[in-house]
């Protein structure tokens, strides 16, 4: 099962090559116009990154990160999910480059193939930010009321947790 | 909401450091911290104008066009009564096989503008449609085929095999789809508008 990750960056950078040289005039050019979009990406989300990872550096140093991880660790045991992942649990509905900026401290202290590591990225990946893109949506279009949408989302990223949690231990376990 | 959290953060850290007598750690920590900021979007650099470029390709060689020809019955079946060659539809498309692709930054102006169709045929300006709500949540739940910046950042951290989480990845973000465009479907027949 895991060896599907191995092909898929391989088979869509094939697909994308062929039907590119096929179909779009002048593609390499067309990919470093996509290239420098991405620059500026990079260069939008630095200085929240740079903040953010700042503050959580901060936070782990001195010690509030432990206390408020172990303060968790009821709920984490209930779940069943690494105590460790508990602090991205609640950030990753809330804010995308504080969820990347603790997702990278995690990666750092636990590894990228611990238990820890992989749920995060898990999580991570198969999750928004459900607060921001919400409020975007809606806001965009004037609308106050927006009656059950956080609840299903809610439902929605929790059972992202769950299941992350559930396969990552039936793929890794 | 990020004020509240930044902020809150960095007080928490510094009296709570203080009162611990962590403040050489903390004041190494302000330092340390910004050099690993810098160093992770040196590393997200690469990846992300990888990708952004590959996707301009894909946008340009149809195959976002392409997938989202693919996902129409889908949309129709989680849109009952918008008008399948409608504009509404046809962003909702866009906007889903853009995010499939990873594409975040095309995907929100297809999203948005979605909205805005959906907006028009809102009988209540003020207040969110049935359709508005399945379609936020949808975006809500991200579905991505390549999570890239995560591989990045597994193998900035030396994993060897940065995608062997992607099944986990689909069966996590596939459920969570499910669940939210199902419980916002259940909820919409009760308060029917």
């Amino acid at each position: 099962m895991t060896d599907i990750g191995a092909y898929a960056v391989p088979v869509v950078i094939l697909i994308i090559v062929i039907t590119g040289l096929i179909r779009v005039k002048g593609v390499f050019g067309v990919f470093t116009g996509g290239a420098y979009d991405g620059l500026e990406v990079v260069l939008n989300i630095a200085p929240s990154l740079i903040g953010l990872i700042t503050a959580v550096e901060m936070f782990k140093a001195s010690g509030a990160l432990d206390v408020l991880t172990y303060a968790m660790s009821p709920v984490a045991n209930l779940l069943h999910l690494p105590q460790e992942v508990m602090p991205l649990v609640i950030l990753r509905p809330i804010s995308g480059s504080g969820s990347i900026a603790l997702l990278d401290r995690i990666l750092e202290l636990y590894g990228p193939n611990s238990a820890a590591g992989r749920v995060a990225c898990v999580m991570c990946g198969s999750s928004e930010t459900t607060f921001y893109t919400s409020t975007m949506y809606f806001g965009s279009i004037g609308v106050k009321r927006i009656r059950h949408t956080l609840v299903a989302a809610l439902i929605a990223d929790f059972c992202a947790i769950i299941v992350s949690n559930a396969a990552v231990g039936i793929l890794f376990g | 909401m990020l004020d509240f959290i930044w902020g809150g953060m960095m007080l928490v850290s510094v009296i709570f450091g203080i009162c611990s007598g962590r403040q050489a750690q903390i004041t190494e920590a302000v330092f340390s911290g910004s050099g690993a900021a810098v160093t992770l979007c040196i590393s997200l650099l690469g990846t992300i104008c990888l990708w952004s470029g590959l996707m301009r390709i894909a946008e340009k060689s149809g195959i976002t066009k392409a997938i989202s020809f693919v996902l129409k019955p889908v949309i129709r079946l989680l849109f009952p009564g918008l008008q399948p060659g409608g504009k509404a539809a046809q962003y909702i498309c866009m906007n889903v096989s853009a995010n499939l692709l990873g594409l975040g930054n095309a995907a929100t102006p297809f999203g948005l503008e979605a909205m805005k169709q959906l907006q028009a045929d809102n009988p209540d300006k003020t207040t969110a449609s049935n359709h508005m709500i399945t379609f936020v949540v949808m975006n809500t739940a991200s579905v991505q085929l390549i999570p890239t910046t995560i591989a990045m950042l597994r193998s900035k951290y030396g994993s060897t095999s940065p995608m062997d989480i992607i099944p986990a990845v689909w069966a996590a973000s596939l459920c969570s789809l499910l669940v939210g465009v199902t419980i916002a479907r259940l909820l919409n027949g009760r308060c029917k508008r």
